[in-house]
């Protein structure tokens, strides 16, 4: 597998970013397309190790050893045949991963791991291109009616793999497109929505049916009217009730939630128009130094911000792994994203302490944790980027003790049903409804390993359904 | 009875024989006493168990001895007309009704009684266990009463009486008489008084004593049998008494006074493997054939390769093969009828045998020279017996006649090959079938319904369909025992192969392929009894592993003109996959159905079976081929008919090198693994093929299948297919009773195990897989994770938690994360994985409390770490482990590479890298007298965990120069460990090594490590016995090296069964407290210690985990030099990565004590000792279903309290070594440095003489060396074996006499040299004068040998000068570095398997090619630097030896050189010269 000396010929090679000032002129992804041959020995740089550790630091169990060797020896219809047998959609994950994968090679250990991300990506771009299946289906019709709730990651992974064993089924989604975060949360130039949409209409043709603009609860469809509607129905609602700042001014007109700036971005991208948040020649300060305030960050600056400074309030993180989380596990490193090497300026251990303005914002106070030094800042814009407390249980009806975990997330069975809603039309729940705030490789997961609850659920014997993943399982 | 693991027919043999004989028939009771005295000559190579009193069996043959008959009978007849019974007839019965019962049977066969005598004996002699069973010995006078033949009426009666009676006959025969008994060799002249009396006189005394490593020797089991005796041990006998069964009913006999089925069963049951053989050769003789011809179809030479043999004797072979398969095995036999004495070896010539000829005319023949005492001016030759060769004396003829005349005139009896020009045919004489390849959907759906799985097809499909080899895998197998996994498994996965240790040496069929043989005849066989043309009527198959179109060629042989008489029978093997009745009912009925038709098509009349699952569907599953295999072959031998008929098995779920053996150990010919074969097509068709051809990938993928079959045969010591074929060489772990007694009978169920049902369903699962899916849809192979951890695959201990939370633990010191990570392995293990997560501890009552518990230090003292060689890993990692284990107090193993003598200096304790223990394995790799002087234990490996019963291979691109260094070679040429040790090929010859290295060192422990199988009880009761001082067994699923993965995963059995099986044999023998018992592979955790403990384990080895310890990750890959994290390479750029550090290994090792601490604690007591085999503290967590019904209890049976644990030492015998007559004055010698010469007579019994002295020089010198010469000892006579091992420089021996076996084993640096007696006639470079495998391990010194020597002669020599004036076949084999000069002539297979060190032979007939190994060799004459090399060592062993040979040679020096050539290997010159030009 791979090749037996490639990792001690060859050196870590991943795609090449467009130019700067290129890319910052549109909002194409940021990668130069990779040379095939290059892509090959980056594969035959997987040791096929006797413990596969990256596929257990993957959640889907990937079969990273398998298709490594397969881009090797650029047999690109085995790899994505085997990709896709364990992940619905790697063309989202090859994009958007952080690849808990590669924390967990082998390589890693002495050396830089394996660029299995770029690889998945490749494999699966190699498909679509090539016409190689992208999808299983089966021919069999089961006559059940699936209903799933939310079109994120999360469902979409249900579905398909409800449908490739033949159930019907159904997606709702309240949003006007289908796709939840990765419609509307993720930057273009991370994921251009044509990825999207190429994999919404491959699910249309296997079947599947989705409705947008239909929302699950108070102010639309019952729960119940569902429950007798379908055989089963499955909550893949996401965990999207934002983190914000208790601080005095976050009412100011200026302030906003990221999710909020980057979907305004997102549609204005898709409309060809401009966004309602535009920070054109603005100041802006993205608070959270994560990957969603590196969202912000890129989108900023393709909107021609002025000025982005990014504030975490946590220390810088080390650059190489600390004693206390050891290989394989999926370290807190510092990270520098794309969009960080297009500008911006980067403030770690400050905390806010105040938004300041006149209706509009003004200026932001800020402590730095480090020297206990107060700094006030002018800026125009404040995205905060700084999590999410868990899902919008409220609009489902679902926001007593009784389904409930002490995360405010939805209480699961180990099958994925939830606590209370077992019988006809019973409910399940999965991703991050189920899990709370996490990666698009988690949710793919869970959607998958939901499905196999509800299969068995459906006929009645064990799924033939692959179940990567446990409810609230941990990744180390 | 509580149900134990021991099984009496495990036991072993293996002995001492000897032979007297008068060319001139003059009767004296001299031959007797002579005789007597060579068995107690030989008593070294018998044994005692712990009843000294009581031996394991001795006895003596002589003719008739007529004069004395008359003295003790009245109303004799004449000579011949009268015969003698010898009875051994148990005390309780009543002896009148034996009399008059044995008068009945006498009188059927026209023969009547002529008195009794009871024979006198002392029986006070015996020790506890003989006397319990001690026979009452009769001697009964039989004679004719109108019998046609006087010796074939007795032959029947006895027969037929020891069916009838439980009485045993020793002898019964006109001819012979034989005295013996359960006896020490020394107790066999005073047992039996009439040995003593003068008036007992024979011209042929034929002597044997026993070493069984049975705790149960019994007096009927002594040898000389009848006709033989036996030195050896057949390996193939469990198929041989099967097809001696089966073929029971063809046979027919005129001249026997009864019918031959009169007098079944002719193999009885419960005897040992050599008396089974003595009863055929008896039949054969008694039904017409001679002794020779019989004992030659039985024990054939290797014919099938060897170039010289005459057309005749080769059709003789030929033809005899098709009659019977041969019994494999080490053997020497010597055989007898009174009037001619004859020995043959086997065809590997496994077993010492010297003879001398005396110019008095006598003939004394035996295992040792020198066992009596013979003027040398009276010696007229000295040989000694050849691989495959007969030595026969015709006492009527009074001469000796020669393998050739003999071979010549038994060859020429009948016209064998115009018979198998009739009658035999070949495949390629038939015209080729057509045959249709299927399509990728129809492959992959079939693959699918066996079973396949992705790394099937990817590890082992298409790697051997690309090189034609195994695969290789690294760091043994931590995932599931089959019977226990939980996903469905083939039910080849339940069985395990046997290999030999120590009792028989496993064998070498890739550097003595001479010996090897994979053809095999099909088609029915004819009488046994006679033999005709119609005997040969058979096809010739060259290999069982038949490709599609051979296949088709017999399945419509019918339809060929060329194939007449033969008929093909189809029988398909398929069961209903759905309907009435459980899946495991349905199989049942299925197979039931199979066998009645198979029976009746032979019946009708087919001579070729053919089982299919070929038709495999939506409706009927395939009934596995094993079972269906083993069910048709036994239900044919039970009918009787199994030998009218070949079984050619066509089977969908044969694809490994394992699943051919399993089918061929159960009676299958032939195999046709046809969906493989599909799948290479497949592989082919989708790229995943580099070879551009199928038909080329799957000839490759035969020739794999081939060689591994034949490395698997050999693992077990057999060389041919044919003996192979139904030989059920395999132990079934986890299999129920139900299904081995319905379809395995014979096989015996120790534990119990997965159900028919369970077989059944798994197979139905695969099948709806295959089938369920729609049309077109898509069947993925799935990858089951066996041999690599995958997330969806099969379990495995160390899995990516496991590993990251002990590299955790240890490396910050945390037992807290420690504890989570033994949780997470005995959860894992909990019923899932191994046999001891079946096992549950029982708390006491009461815990004692922590701070009474033993200590963490004292319990460390029991830890030590696993035989892994420098060169296999980095010295960073060997050298961490070390220091790891000194400063704990716990013991590092070197593992087989040797030891850089640099680590010897131990002067600072916080960074002493000395590893406590050394380790001898065959190779020898750097075994030095300083070596192992720096041992605290020497551990011989007797077999390896990961890969039992084979050698190893270390490449040349891995012989780094620092690796070369300590294993004393060339950097850059490889290395090859024999799969053998040569010098153990038996029991005997390991006790001789164990007294070898305890004389190297007598102040270590010496141990022995075996691998857990069946009988490994009955084997570590035999090594007790040899003086081990501990014994380790090692499970199979350890090993920390690169085995084949059909080894990796199929040989060996889990150390919980073998651990059990030696603790209660050993017990039972009382031999248990002598010796201390160890226990490794794959120990993990607390638990697994404490366990290990009550199963009876005092010291406990560790090697994987330690590893993971210091950074391994299970990369397995350790075969490839490529260890990312800098273990398991040399190379320097992968070595710096390696993190490991000793302070990790020490943590762990505390770790693991303090929880072994907790358990203690837990089980209320406060030492290890106080647990240690304790089984009453296991409870079985014993879950049966209608899929399992395991049982534990024999596992956990019960010992005599006194014998659970090692309370007193071994005696080494020691104590009257010659060494102790001069070592003092050596000694000082060394020490004073002023030399000294000493002179000693010395004899046969005096073994390892030089030894002990040569460690106490080494110990009292350390680094420093001696000159050449410094102390001289000059002996006389014949020398016990091991002369001179081990012995350093500055130490001479000089031996006028002759030498056995194993001269200048391990010499290092030492010189020896033998010559001949002054006073003795004979040409020396005509006889042989030291035996076989001289020089085995070398390191440097010189060995001079005026004389010819046995085979295999300086194998594995690494650095000394070895000259002999000829030598026997192997020779230099292995050879890795010396000087080796040949001046007369050699045997075959010259340099086998040699890869550095230059062989000098003088070859004026030119015949080198003949000999030469096959190889790539450089073979030139004499350079001028070689020249003067050469020169120089003649003229030193002229003068040393007086040899007329090198006096002749130099006396004309310039045309002698020219006859001289030189033999190296390409790869040591190319290397060489490197070196030479920087």
């Amino acid at each position: 597998m791979g090749k037996i000396t490639g990792f001690m010929e060859f050196d870590r090679v991943g795609p090449k970013y467009r130019p700067v000032p290129v890319r910052l002129r549109d909002w194409k992804e940021v990668y130069e397309p990779q040379d095939e041959k290059e892509v090959s020995e980056q594969g035959a740089r997987c040791m096929d190790c006797g413990i596969a550790f990256c596929m257990q630091g993957c959640p889907l169990g990937n079969r990273i050893p398998v298709f490594n060797d397969a881009a090797y020896k650029q047999n690109w219809a085995e790899a994505a045949d085997q990709l896709f047998s364990t992940n619905n959609f790697p063309e989202f994950t090859g994009r958007l991963c952080p690849a808990p994968c590669e924390s967990a090679c082998v390589l890693g250990i002495a050396a830089d791991p394996v660029t299995i991300e770029r690889i998945e990506y490749e494999v699966v771009e190699h498909a679509f291109a090539n016409g190689f299946p992208v999808s299983r289906s089966t021919s069999t019709r089961t006559g059940k009616h699936v209903c799933v709730v939310g079109s994120g990651p999360a469902g979409l992974a249900a579905a398909a793999q409800l449908r490739s064993v033949g159930h019907e089924v159904t997606v709702l989604e309240r949003n006007d497109l289908i796709g939840g975060l990765l419609r509307y949360g993720i930057p273009e130039f991370k994921m251009e929505k044509a990825v999207l949409d190429r994999r919404i209409n491959v699910m249309k043709e296997s079947g599947i049916t989705f409705k947008t603009g239909v929302s699950v609860g108070d102010d639309g469809v019952s729960l119940e009217s569902l429950r007798s509607e379908y055989d089963a129905v499955l909550l893949a609602i996401g965990s999207t009730r934002p983190r914000m700042i208790p601080v005095n001014g976050a009412e100011l007109t200026g302030v906003y939630p990221a999710m909020t700036y980057l979907e305004a971005s997102n549609r204005a991208v898709n409309t060809s128009t401009t966004s309602e948040i535009d920070v054109k020649d603005k100041n802006v300060i993205i608070l959270g130094g994560g990957d969603t305030g590196a969202d912000c960050l890129g989108t900023a600056h393709r909107q021609g911000a002025k000025s982005v400074i990014q504030i975490e309030i946590m220390d810088r993180p080390p650059d190489e792994r600390p004693a206390d989380q050891p290989w394989p596990t999926m370290a807190r490193l510092f990270k520098t994203t794309s969009a960080h090497q297009e500008g911006g300026e980067r403030i770690f251990s400050s905390e806010t302490l105040e938004f300041k303005g006149d209706g509009n914002l003004q200026e932001i106070v800020l402590r730095d944790n480090s020297s206990n030094e107060i700094v006030t800042k002018a800026v125009d814009f404040v995205f905060i980027a700084a999590g999410f407390v868990g899902p919008e249980l409220d609009q489902v009806g679902l926001n007593q003790d009784q389904f409930v975990t002490n995360r405010a997330t939805l209480s699961v069975t180990p099958d994925w049903a939830v606590k209370g809603l077992e019988g006809k039309g019973q409910v399940f729940a999965c991703g991050d409804a189920v899990r709370g705030q996490s990666l698009i490789v988690w949710a793919i997961a869970e959607g998958r390993s939901a499905a196999s609850g509800i299969d068995a659920y459906l006929q009645g014997e064990p799924s033939s359904l692959p179940a990567p993943v446990e409810p609230y399982s941990l990744s180390w | 009875m509580t149900k134990t693991l021991y099984d009496p027919n495990f036991e072993h043999d293996a002995c001492g024989v000897g032979m007297v004989a008068d060319l001139t028939a003059t009767p004296t009771h001299k031959n007797v006493f002579d005789a007597l005295t060579i068995l107690e000559n030989m008593e070294h190579r018998g044994a005692t168990g712990a009843d000294t009193g009581s031996g394991d069996g001795a006895g003596l043959l002589i003719q008739m001895p007529d004069s004395f008959i008359r003295e003790v009978f009245d109303n004799v007849p004449a000579a011949g007309d009268y015969g003698v019974a010898f009875w051994m007839i148990p005390k309780h019965l009543v002896m009148s009704d034996v009399q008059s019962t044995i008068d009945k049977a006498l009188a059927k066969v026209s023969l009547k009684s002529g008195g009794w005598r009871v024979v006198p004996v002392d029986s006070s002699i015996l020790g506890p266990t003989s006397s319990a069973s001690e026979p009452v010995f009769i001697q009964q006078l039989i004679t004719s009463n109108g019998a046609e033949s006087l010796e074939r009426s007795l032959f029947a009666a006895r027969k037929m009486l020891e069916h009838e009676l439980p009485i045993y006959a020793s002898s019964c025969s006109p001819n012979v008489l034989i005295y013996k008994g359960m006896l020490s060799s020394p107790q066999l002249r005073q047992y039996f008084d009439d040995l003593r009396d003068e008036r007992l006189i024979t011209s042929i005394a034929v002597v044997h004593s026993r070493f069984s490593t049975n705790v149960l020797p019994r007096w009927e089991l002594a040898q000389p049998f009848r006709y033989i005796s036996h030195n050896g041990e057949i390996n193939t006998v469990r198929g041989n008494r099967n097809w001696m069964t089966a073929r029971e009913t063809t046979l027919k006999s005129d001249l026997l006074p009864v019918e031959v089925s009169d007098l079944y069963p002719i193999i009885t049951d419960n005897m040992s493997d050599s008396a089974s053989f003595d009863e055929v050769v008896e039949l054969l003789v008694q039904s017409g054939r001679s002794l020779p011809h019989a004992v030659l179809m039985m024990i054939p030479e290797a014919w099938e390769k060897s170039t010289f043999m005459s057309t005749e004797r080769r059709d003789f072979y030929r033809y005899h093969a098709g009659l019977m398969e041969p019994w494999d095995g080490p053997a020497s036999v010597t055989f007898t009828d009174g009037k001619i004495v004859g020995a043959v070896l086997d065809r590997n010539g496994l077993r010492p045998a010297r003879y001398w000829v005396t110019k008095d005319k006598r003939v004394i023949f035996a295992s040792e020279v020198g066992v009596v005492d013979v003027d040398p001016a009276n010696i007229e030759r000295k040989g000694r017996l050849q691989p495959g060769r007969v030595f026969l004396v015709d006492i009527e003829q009074g001469r000796i006649i020669d393998d050739e005349e003999l071979k010549g005139t038994l060859a020429a009896k009948a016209p064998y090959g115009q018979w198998l020009n009739e009658q035999q045919i070949s495949l390629d004489e038939i015209d080729a079938r057509p045959w249709l390849a299927p399509s990728h959907a129809s492959v992959v759906r079939h693959q699918k319904n066996f079973g396949y799985s992705e790394e099937d097809l990817r590890l082992i499909i298409r790697h051997m369909a690309q090189v034609g080899e195994e695969p290789i895998g690294s760091m043994g197998s931590d995932a599931a025992l089959p019977a226990l996994s939980t996903q469905p498994r083939p039910i080849f996965d339940y069985f395990t192969q046997l290999f030999a240790q120590v009792t028989n040496p496993p064998l070498d069929a890739i550097r003595e392929e001479l010996v090897t043989s994979t053809r095999v005849t099909i088609g029915g066989e004819d009488n046994l009894l006679t033999e005709t043309d119609r005997h040969a009527h058979q096809i010739v198959l060259p290999s069982p592993v038949l490709s599609i179109d051979e296949f088709a060629k017999i399945r419509y042989i019918e339809e060929s003109d060329k194939a007449v008489g033969f008929k093909t029978s189809v029988v398909e093997g398929l069961f209903p996959s759905s309907g009435a009745g459980t899946a495991g009912e349905r199989l049942a009925k299925a197979i039931q159905e199979v066998t009645n038709e198979v029976v009746k098509e032979v019946r009708a009349g087919a001579n070729i079976i053919l089982l299919s699952d070929r038709n495999v569907n939506k409706d009927f599953a395939a009934i596995p081929s094993l079972l269906l295999t083993s069910a048709v072959h036994h239900r044919l031998v039970a009918e009787h008919i199994r030998t009218s008929a070949a079984l050619i098995i066509e089977a969908g779920d044969v694809r490994e090198v394992h699943h051919v053996a399993l089918l061929l150990g159960y009676g299958a010919s032939a195999v046709c693994p046809y969906l493989a074969y599909e799948s290479i097509d497949d592989l082919v068709e989708k790229g995943e093929l580099t070879s551009a051809a199928s038909v080329d990938a799957r000839y490759l993928y035969g020739k794999g299948l081939n060689k591994g079959i034949v490395k698997t045969m050999s693992k077990m010591g057999v060389s041919t297919v044919a003996s192979y074929v139904g030989s059920q060489l395999f132990e079934a772990v986890g299999v129920s009773d139900d299904i081995l007694s319905r379809y395995f009978p014979g096989m015996k169920s120790r534990m119990g195990g997965v159900t028919l049902e369970r077989v059944a369903q798994d197979v139905l699962t695969w099948h709806s897989d295959a089938y369920t899916p729609a049309e077109g849809e898509r069947i993925e192979i799935r990858n089951k994770g066996e041999y690599q951890w995958r997330r969806d695959g099969e379990i495995h201990l160390f899995n990516p938690h496991t590993v990251q939370k002990l590299q955790h633990a240890t490396r910050e010191k945390r037992y807290d994360i420690f504890k989570e990570y033994t949780k997470m392995v005995d959860e894992q293990n909990d019923a899932k994985v191994t046999l001891r997560g079946l096992f549950n501890l029982k708390p006491a009552a009461t815990p004692t409390p922590l701070d009474q518990v033993e200590s963490v230090s004292s319990i460390i003292k029991r830890f030590s770490t696993g035989a892994m060689s420098y060169g296999s890993i980095s010295g960073e990692a060997h050298e961490t482990l070390a220091i790891a284990m000194n400063r704990i107090g716990g013991k590092s193993n070197t593992g087989e590479g040797g030891e850089d003598e640099e680590r010897f200096d131990t002067s600072d304790p916080r960074f002493n890298r000395r590893s406590s223990i050394k380790q001898v394995a065959s190779g020898r790799f750097g075994v030095t007298s300083r070596y192992l002087v720096n041992a605290d234990d020497i551990q011989i490996k007797m077999a390896q965990g990961a890969k039992p019963g084979e050698g190893g291979q270390l490449p040349g691109s891995k012989v780094y120069p620092w690796v070369a260094k300590t294993r004393h070679s060339t950097p850059g040429v490889g290395l090859i460990s024999p799969p053998p040790h040569h010098d153990i090929y038996s029991i005997e010859d390991l006790k001789q090594l164990i007294f070898d290295l305890k004389n190297a060192n007598d102040q270590a422990r010496i141990h022995v490590k075996l691998v857990s199988e069946q009988g490994v009880g009955t084997i570590a009761a035999g090594v007790a016995k040899a003086h081990a001082d501990v014994i380790l067994i090692s499970g199979h699923d350890g090993g920390t090296g690169a085995a084949p993965l059909t080894s990796l995963k199929h040989a060996g059995t889990p150390w919980e069964i073998g651990l059990a099986e030696a603790h209660q044999t050993l017990a039972m023998n009382g031999l248990r407290n002598r010796v201390v018992v160890q226990v490794d592979g794959q120990l993990k955790t607390g638990r697994d210690v404490v366990i290990a403990a009550l199963l009876g384990a005092e010291e406990y080895g560790f090697a994987t985990a330690p590893l993971v310890v210091s950074g391994c990750i299970m990369m397995r890959v350790c075969h490839l030099d490529t260890c990312p994290v800098g273990i398991a390479t040399q190379n320097p750029k992968l070595r710096e990565r390696f993190k490991g550090q000793p302070e990790f290994v020490e943590n762990f090792f505390e770790f693991i004590a303090e929880e072994v601490r907790e358990y203690i604690s837990l089980l209320g007591a406060k030492t290890l000792d106080d647990i240690i085999g304790d089984t009453d503290r296991i409870a079985i967590d014993s879950k049966t279903s209608e899929l399992s019904d395991f049982d534990l209890s024999a596992l956990l049976a019960p010992v005599d309290h006194n014998q659970r644990r090692q309370t007193t030492k071994q005696d080494h015998e020691m104590h009257d070594a010659l060494d102790w007559t001069f070592i003092d004055e050596a000694v000082r010698s060394a020490t004073t440095g002023v030399s000294t010469t000493i002179a000693s007579k010395i004899n046969n019994i005096n073994r390892a003489v030089g030894t002990l002295t040569g460690s106490a020089i080494t110990r009292a010198l350390g680094a420093d060396k001696l000159p050449d010469d410094h102390i001289q000892i000059n002996l006389e006579g014949s020398s016990g074996q091991s002369l001179g091992a081990f012995i350093p420089q500055g130490l001479t021996l000089r031996l006028t006499g002759d030498a056995n076996d194993y001269a200048g084993k391990g010499l290092s640096g030492g010189r020896i040299i033998i010559k001949a007696p002054s006073a003795s006639t004979f040409e020396t470079d005509q006889n042989i004068i030291a035996g076989n495998v001289i020089g085995y391990g070398a390191t440097s010194g010189e060995i001079f040998i005026n004389g010819v020597v046995g085979e295999r002669c300086a194998v594995r020599n690494s650095g000394a000068t070895i000259v002999v004036e000829g030598t026997g076949d192997h020779a230099g084999e292995y050879m890795t570095g010396g000087v080796v000069a040949i001046l007369g002539d050699i045997g075959r297979n010259l340099a086998a398997g040699m890869s550095g060190g230059t062989i000098y032979l003088y070859d004026p007939k030119k015949t080198i090619h003949d000999h030469l190994s096959a190889g790539v060799y450089e073979i030139d004459p004499l350079e001028f630097e070689d020249d003067e090399k050469l020169l120089d060592i003649i003229t030193r062993f002229e003068a040393e030896t007086g040899s007329k040979k090198a006096k002749s040679l130099l006396s004309d020096w310039r045309t002698a050189r020219m006859d001289f050539v030189r033999i190296e290997t390409s790869e040591y010159q190319r290397v060489r010269d490197e070196l030479r030009n920087g």
